[in-house]
């Protein structure tokens, strides 16, 4: 038994815990938001850094609530995979309030935005790290409610739209997901993933798996803006403060959407060729109508929203292909976004907080004003584009030898021609906003306080050093382990219950 | 079955709202029918014909129970839909305030 199983819960209580205290306290403390969220994030970076060493020896976690144990009680399971991605998560959040600190100076009430944003955050949270199937529901329906009252924040014309068009799909995307849940239990008589998988495993394949197979994909589908699912995200990433596009475009779309699409297909469905078959689609449709639309884009934020629907589709296409190498690119693919889109997502941040403009034809020779937030952003545009030494082009590579290796050319191909165009579109981006003739406007512009600098500064440092995780040492201990965890597939419910019975 | 089938019309009906309805109060209609669809599926999932309350006691014997879980989730669920009702309609105002109408077609400046 290790000592850690008793510290799962806390990665979901201090996220709500903070944000319950920073609704009560931060109405007449100014300066209470700031440090409760600050301190919360990295007590949660501290804790999942711990995790990925508590689960370093290969087994899982389990936790049950109130001492119940599966299959009649909810349990947490922190696995490889979880600690991956909790990690990430952890580690975007911290840096993004960070940043949040100068930069929500700009909006009153920052307390509501310091509670919204905790919220999201346990919701996070509690997705990665739930056993049972209503209560990743519940959770991820926790992370989308604060996400819808995120994006409208401003409330302006702009963000209400967007924040109502993204709240009407994703709430049909959850439906949607809760149906395949009544389908699942009423087919299985039982809630908890592991015993799910382990029910599924003795009834072999029927009809209603296909149809909770087709609900799951549509419902996940929308919440991590696969293509056909995709039309929400590029008006509600854009609309949002910028520490919240971060969020949005770097690790909600990835832990509502991919993570749980991945363990429920992997872990508890189990995977087959035809759903393989899906994804591998599925993923190339994103990846290139992602970045076609994008190129054409005059509105910095906006171009960057389509990169995400276009890089969410390397991850499915690395996760779709189901070999080892393909499943730990297409992970080594999901953090790599979360640090230099959330990169992205603050550099425009700051560039609108300087200049007051998102229109890329306003802009120009904004390097030598905006030193900093000019020399991060050309490191994130080189990762996002694949230029070798940084680690954009280790993930990428990755998920291309793994598709030629699985015999899968014309999928090869198409990552090849997108990789291209995100470097075009990232060219146009660096020539028309940061290098170029200085406008007359912009002369006045300075460079964005300290706190927005530092955070920038580290995520341009993990951009750069990214690249060592795929090192033999760095691999086994983090992207190893998470590929594991998908790649035993329905035996997690097994491990599971040894793990509880030990 | 039968009552299966009309359940998920009902769920379609709610769909069908929302996406061909141009009211943003017509649309938030259909997303509470679309909910109250889901929720009343899994009631009916739980339902045994002739089935009593799960309580045991010790003379009684039980031989048709329906099943409780699902009521208690779905009393959850319901909760949850309260909640992202209550954020759309709060949303729906504050456009209204902004455009001075529920149109969709007239609220469209994001486009591209």
């Amino acid at each position: 038994m290790n000592y850690f199983a008793g510290m799962i819960p806390f990665f979901v209580v201090l996220a709500l815990g903070g944000a319950f205290l920073v609704s009560l306290a931060g109405r007449r403390l100014k300066i209470f938001p700031d440090i409760a969220g600050l301190l919360t994030t990295f007590s949660l970076l501290l804790l999942s850094v711990l995790a990925v060493i508590a689960v370093s020896g290969g087994g899982l976690l389990v936790y049950s609530i109130g001492a119940w144990r599966p299959p009649v009680g909810i349990n947490f399971v922190l696995d490889g995979l979880a600690a991956f991605m909790l990690v990430t998560v952890n580690l975007i959040a911290f840096l993004v309030s960070l940043y949040a600190v100068n930069y929500m100076e700009r909006y009153t009430d920052k307390w509501k935005f310091y509670t919204l944003f905790l919220l999201m955050l346990g919701g996070m949270n509690g997705v990665i790290i739930t056993g049972d199937m209503f209560n990743l529901f519940v959770y991820l329906e926790i992370a989308s409610i604060a996400s819808y009252a995120l994006v409208a924040f401003g409330t302006e014309k702009h963000e209400l739209e967007a924040a109502f068009k993204y709240a009407v799909m994703s709430t049909v995307g959850s439906l949607f997901i809760l149906m395949g849940i009544v389908f699942l239990y009423s087919y299985t008589s039982t809630l908890n993933m592991a015993h799910m998988a382990l029910v599924l495993a003795q009834r072999g394949t029927s009809n209603i798996l296909l149809m909770v197979s087709i609900l799951f994909i549509m419902g996940f589908g929308l919440k991590a803006a696969l293509v056909p699912f995709h039309a929400w995200l590029p008006d509600a990433h854009p609309s949002a403060p910028a520490p919240i596009s971060a969020m949005l475009s770097g690790v909600l779309i990835k832990s509502l959407g991919v993570y749980a699409l991945c363990r429920v297909f992997y872990n508890v469905i189990g995977i087959n060729p035809a759903l393989s078959s899906v994804f591998l689609v599925l993923g190339t449709l994103s990846m290139l109508i992602g970045v076609f639309l994008a190129i054409g884009q005059w509105d910095l934020k906006r171009l960057l929203a389509y990169h995400s629907i276009s890089q969410i589709g390397y991850v499915i296409l690395g996760l779709g292909l189901g070999t080892p190498l393909g499943i730990v690119g297409g992970l080594f693919h999901l953090f790599n976004h979360s640090v230099f889109k959330s990169l992205l997502f603050l550099n425009s941040g700051s560039v609108e907080y300087a200049t007051g403009t998102r229109d890329l034809n306003k802009m120009g020779g904004l390097i030598k004003k905006m030193p900093v937030t000019g020399r991060t952003n050309l490191v994130a545009s080189m990762s996002i584009a694949g230029i070798p030494p940084f680690n954009g082009f280790w993930s990428k590579l990755i998920i291309i030898i793994a598709a030629v290796q699985a015999q899968e050319f014309f999928y090869a191909f198409w990552a090849v021609l997108a990789s291209i165009l995100t470097l075009a579109s990232f060219m146009k981006v660096t020539k028309y906003c940061y290098f170029g003739r200085l406008k007359e406007k912009l002369k006045g512009v300075k460079e964005v306080p300290v706190c927005m600098k530092v955070s920038m500064s580290l995520l341009a440092i993990i951009c750069i050093l990214g690249g060592l995780l795929i090192l033999p040492r760095g691999e086994s201990l983090f992207l190893g382990k998470a590929g594991y965890s998908l790649l035993k597939g329905t035996s997690y419910g097994n491990e599971v219950f040894e793990e509880v019975n030990k | 079955m039968i009552v299966y089938l009309l359940c998920l019309l009902l769920f379609c009906v709610g769909l069908y709202c929302i996406l061909r309805k141009r009211n943003i109060i017509k649309i938030i209609v259909g997303v509470i029918i679309a909910e109250y669809a889901v929720n009343l599926l899994f009631i009916l999932v739980a339902y045994r014909r002739g089935g009593r309350a799960p309580l045991h006691s010790p003379d009684a014997v039980i031989e048709n129970m329906v099943d409780a879980l699902p009521q208690a989730l779905v009393l959850t669920s319901i909760v949850i839909s309260l909640a992202s009702t209550a954020l759309l309609i709060a949303i729906a105002m504050r456009i209204y305030q902004k455009y001075r109408t529920f149109d969709i077609t007239k609220i469209r400046e994001l486009r591209g």
